[in-house]
């Protein structure tokens, strides 16, 4: 274990994430991880680590990091205007930091999150096999709290491939962060909507409430009435969307509830979850219904983006 | 018992691109939550399932895209639903001391028209079921309440519900594990820990366990 860069300041919230703990959501801890996942990936990746590696989420602004040892990084995700010792530096892409280098970040440009990956991987408490920060319970990542002045970050290992910086992926083919249509197939309760809420719901814009964080967006706008008796409470998802009694759609994220009881009308697939991980509070959305067959292709054309940096 | 033939009533439906939900009935049932919990076990046997979780009488399913579609998994879904389950474990029992002591308990008997040692005398008599598991980390839905004690939920959900809370709702009762927001109706509470973050895994109640509450004093 080496210590790699010190925490000047942790910037406004970050956090230690992988890619969350599905195995221990049947004792209803939530699964966690990154919200981006699509840019947690690339930026493991893009330093020679495998996806599944701990990077650190960055939500609203960026970290001031100092390097103790000579590292390669990679930033990914939201654009936080990226600096190396004051000079403007390339986010998708592996940068290497000498000793006493400084990572700091100017103002937000675009997007929520961005994602900081170490060559080596990042070291992390472990929790319920995973490496993912949970507030809630206090495990994980950094003691299971948010990063703060005078941590440091270390790596477990030398990278599984030699990490080279100046490696990149190109603007073509990431996820389309600028379009805020989100698509979704048609949850199980849809017929819990009448046709007119349906398209109400699909045809409409939503903007997010200042209630949105890690655990899901309350989303303003056509209020949607429901039928039908209460539900039996089931397994949620990330990505779904459920209907309260109030009308007012929830879009799920990374620490949603593991279950409910209130009707979903329709899940977010998992090509869009990238863009809708990278909206702020104020944002209008859009959801878009597509079928079964296009959400695969849209997961493929990610998963190939991601394949041409391993 | 025999098996059961068919399964009319199983409804599978996407959740997304990577999970499904299948639903077996719609009844708050104890046969029900039984195959559910028997088919999410069988689930989870298999390599393309990531995670398969029972709820009152489904299962929501999370898989691996890369090796199986939905369809693939939605008729495997319905041959194995086909099938008589293994027999189920009686679950393990829990005895849980509970004070009745709760901010709730005077209005909950007097909307119930109860005293407060008939409302104790009620919960405390029946062994409730784990329907499932989830919601946040350690709660458990146990059932079925007995009627006489069914209250709709609070108009207005206490912000922060002290941990160890025993109270009820619907159909339903349960313990707060964790300092959370709640709009169940408080009638008591326990010092028993049903959040355990550093056993594996980290909840005291898993679903098909059975739960019975004892009056201790103040």
């Amino acid at each position: 274990v080496t210590v790699v860069l010190h925490v000047q300041d942790p910037g406004l919230f970050t956090t230690i994430q992988d890619l969350g703990r599905l195995n221990a959501i049947s004792a209803g801890v939530q699964p966690g991880g990154a919200m981006d996942r699509f840019a947690h990936s690339a930026a493991n990746l893009l330093v020679g680590n495998d996806p599944g590696q701990a990077s650190l989420e960055c939500t609203l602004s960026g970290p001031h990091l100092v390097a103790e040892h000579a590292c390669v990084v990679a930033i990914t995700g939201a654009d936080f205007d990226p600096q190396i010792n004051g000079v403007g530096a390339p986010s998708w892409t592996g940068l290497f930091l000498a000793p006493g280098d400084r990572l700091a970040f100017g103002a937000r440009r675009a997007g929520a999150r961005i994602y900081i990956a170490v060559a080596g991987g990042i070291e992390a408490d472990r929790w319920l096999g995973s490496s993912s920060t949970n507030i809630l319970a206090a495990r994980g990542g950094k003691e299971g709290r948010p990063l703060k002045s005078g941590d440091t970050i270390s790596i477990a290992a030398g990278p599984r491939r030699p990490a080279v910086s100046g490696r990149g992926l190109p603007n073509a083919i990431r996820p389309d962060y600028d379009d805020h249509t989100l698509f979704a197939v048609a949850g199980p309760q849809i017929k819990r909507l009448t046709v007119e809420g349906r398209s109400l719901f699909f045809g409409s814009t939503y903007r997010l409430s200042n209630n949105s964080d890690r655990m899901g967006y309350r989303l303003d706008g056509p209020l949607l009435a429901t039928s039908g008796d209460e539900l039996l409470s089931f397994g949620l998802v990330s990505g779904a969307v459920q209907v309260p009694r109030n009308g007012q759609p929830i879009l799920l994220m990374a620490d949603a509830q593991t279950a409910g009881g209130y009707p979903v009308v329709a899940t977010v697939v998992s090509a869009s979850l990238p863009v809708a991980a990278q909206l702020l509070p104020g944002d209008e959305v859009r959801f878009a219904e597509v079928t079964l067959e296009r959400a695969r292709q849209m997961r493929q054309t990610l998963e190939s983006a991601l394949a041409t940096l391993r | 018992m025999p098996p059961p033939r068919s399964t009319p009533r199983l409804r599978i439906q996407p959740l997304g691109d990577t999970a499904l939900l299948a639903e077996l009935g719609t009844r708050l049932d104890t046969a029900l939550n039984t195959r559910a919990i028997a088919l999410a076990a069988a689930l989870k046997k298999r390599r393309d399932v990531r995670q398969a979780i029972a709820g009152y009488a489904s299962v929501t399913v999370h898989f691996d895209p890369d090796q199986a579609t939905y369809d693939s998994l939605a008729a495997a879904i319905r041959r194995l639903a086909a099938t008589r389950p293994p027999m189920a474990e009686p679950g393990r029992l829990h005895r849980i001391p509970v004070t009745y002591d709760g901010q709730d308990l005077d209005d909950v008997a007097a909307r119930l028209q109860l005293s407060r040692q008939k409302v104790i005398e009620i919960h405390t008599s029946a062994i409730y079921r784990v329907f499932l598991v989830g919601f946040v980390p350690g709660w458990a839905y146990l059932g079925p309440l007995a009627e006489a004690l069914e209250l709709p939920r609070r108009q207005v959900p206490r912000t922060l519900v002290p941990a160890g809370s025993v109270a009820i709702a619907g159909r339903q009762t349960g313990i707060y594990p964790l300092p959370t927001p709640g709009g169940w109706h408080l009638i008591g509470r326990t010092n028993v820990k049903l959040f355990l973050p550093d056993s594996d895994p980290p909840c005291l109640f898993r679903a098909g366990d059975r739960v019975k509450f004892f009056a201790t004093q103040a």
